[in-house]
């Protein structure tokens, strides 16, 4: 597999991210109600909105696998998921600050927007201890493909489920946005921060996918040079 | 000179495991009890951690759906059981069947166990929890129901395709299963709440919509992705 751009997409993820904060620092205006506490806005939920396209990007990679049995897509399929993984938790960790400057609590469970985020996290906590628990590699890549189409489908239906409950105590940005509710300082910086995380996202994905292309090779030539005594290591990661 | 096999319709093959499973269960009666008496324990449980004599509105759905959401965890654990022990899955690879119809035959099978059990449930939980009466909302109750079976029985049945081969299965099958059912209980929570109030009020129509567009998602998912789960 060949990972290629790295390096102009990792200086345009600092570029951009200095450029998104920037204005959610110098240029965007103070919330009137909630104040300074309300800049972890421009971190939250953009990274939130990439957490939940990462997840949907998985199921579609897992489809690509299923349809065509190529292991690279069951690779794409987990990085991407892992890298949503790790998104989702910093999106929980900083809604939780943002939920205890703002509502004076870490943690609302009358608030289904964040109740739904942590159900999809735990939905996708099982991924790589269902992957460990398959030994057959090809069997692992198939099931953990299944997991993440059915998982992609999950996400929208989750949210449209919690979004038609009743209780509206986050703010909806996007709505905001549509309806021009939102500032247009504010709307800019926002979507600079997005676009700036989804870059992020973008490279982290591929420095994921080098190192572990790189780690496979390096297994195989382990193996080469150990002769056919070395056995696999049992791994949630798929085997290439 | 050999004949290839002549093809096997989906619809035939359905009803062929579906029969076969029903008689297995017929004939060894394990599945159905297990489920109703988890369901009727976790039942109680809930009487003695509610504190309550009887329950209505919000508590009263969610003593009814607790109860069924873990039987059904048993149910979909068990639901290749017997493919698993005999090699069943390969030798059907071997007919000249549609393999997504092992997975279609499952689901079916585990709505109507479900189905099975709620006839028994509902009314115990009627006696013994349940403080307004049962008879007049009777069919609002059924309709979620059903919907929620055939969306429990749906997601089971993929998860339970999903976990084929896993060394532990009883551990991924709970922890797949439960965030995936949550949307659907949460849909089925709000529909019967109002209905189990003292003053029933009306059936909120958009939440059995709801159970009904995701168990129509997860089916149309299911067949996309059943071929592949019943694979060598």
């Amino acid at each position: 597999m060949t990972v290629r751009g790295l390096r102009p997409l990792s200086i345009l993820s600092v570029v951009l991210l200095a450029a998104g904060f920037g204005l959610a620092f110098f240029y965007a205006p103070l919330d009137a109600d909630q104040g300074f506490r309300q800049k972890i806005f421009y971190l939250h939920v953009p990274i939130g909105i990439v957490a939940l396209i990462g997840f949907v990007i998985g199921g579609i990679h897992g489809l690509r696998y299923l349809r065509t049995g190529n292991s690279e897509a069951d690779l794409r399929s987990y990085v991407n998921i892992h890298q949503s993984q790790i998104l989702a938790v910093s999106v929980l960790i900083t809604g939780a600050i943002w939920g205890k400057t703002a509502w004076g609590a870490w943690w609302r469970w009358d608030e289904p927007f964040l109740v739904s985020f942590l159900i999809v996290f735990l939905l996708y906590c099982t991924y790589q201890p269902l992957r460990l628990s398959i030994d057959d590699p090809r069997r692992q890549a198939r099931a953990a493909s299944v997991f993440a189409v059915v998982a992609g489908a999950f996400v929208p239906i989750n949210f449209a489920v919690v979004r038609m409950a009743d209780a509206y105590l986050h703010p909806r940005t996007l709505s905001n946005a549509a309806d021009g509710s939102m500032p247009g300082s504010v709307l800019i910086t926002f979507l600079l921060c997005l676009v700036a995380i989804s870059v992020l996202y973008a490279t982290l994905v591929r420095y994921e996918l080098l190192s572990k292309s790189t780690t496979f090779r390096l297994r195989a030539l382990e193996r080469r040079a150990g002769g056919d005594d070395l056995i696999p290591r049992r791994s949630a990661v798929p085997q290439a | 000179m050999s004949q290839a096999p002549k093809p096997i319709s989906a619809r035939r093959a359905v009803l062929t495991i579906l029969r076969k499973d029903l008689l297995l269960e017929r004939r060894s009666f394990e599945l159905l009890p297990a489920m109703g008496l988890l369901a009727l324990g976790t039942m109680i449980v809930l009487r003695f951690a509610l504190d309550q004599e009887t329950v209505s509105g919000d508590l009263a759905a969610g003593s009814l759906l607790v109860p069924l959401l873990f039987a059904s965890l048993l149910g979909v654990s068990r639901l290749f059981g017997s493919e698993e022990r005999d090699a069943g899955v390969q030798q059907y690879l071997l007919s000249p069947a549609p393999a997504g119809a092992l997975l279609a035959a499952k689901v079916a099978g585990l709505a109507l166990v479900l189905a099975a059990l709620e006839v028994v449930l509902v009314p115990v939980f009627g006696l013994l929890l349940l403080g307004p009466d049962l008879l007049p909302v009777l069919p609002e109750i059924v309709l979620v129901l059903v919907l929620l079976d055939l969306t429990l029985a749906t997601l089971g049945g993929i998860v339970a395709g999903i976990a084929i081969g896993a060394r532990s299965r009883e551990l991924i099958v709970p922890i797949l299963v439960v965030p995936l059912a949550i949307p659907a209980l949460i849909a089925a929570q709000a529909a019967l709440a109002p209905v189990l109030e003292p003053g029933a009020e009306a059936l909120a129509w958009r939440w059995p919509g709801v159970l009904a567009i995701y168990a129509v998602v997860l089916a149309l998912v299911g067949s996309v992705v059943g071929e592949y789960l019943v694979e060598d």
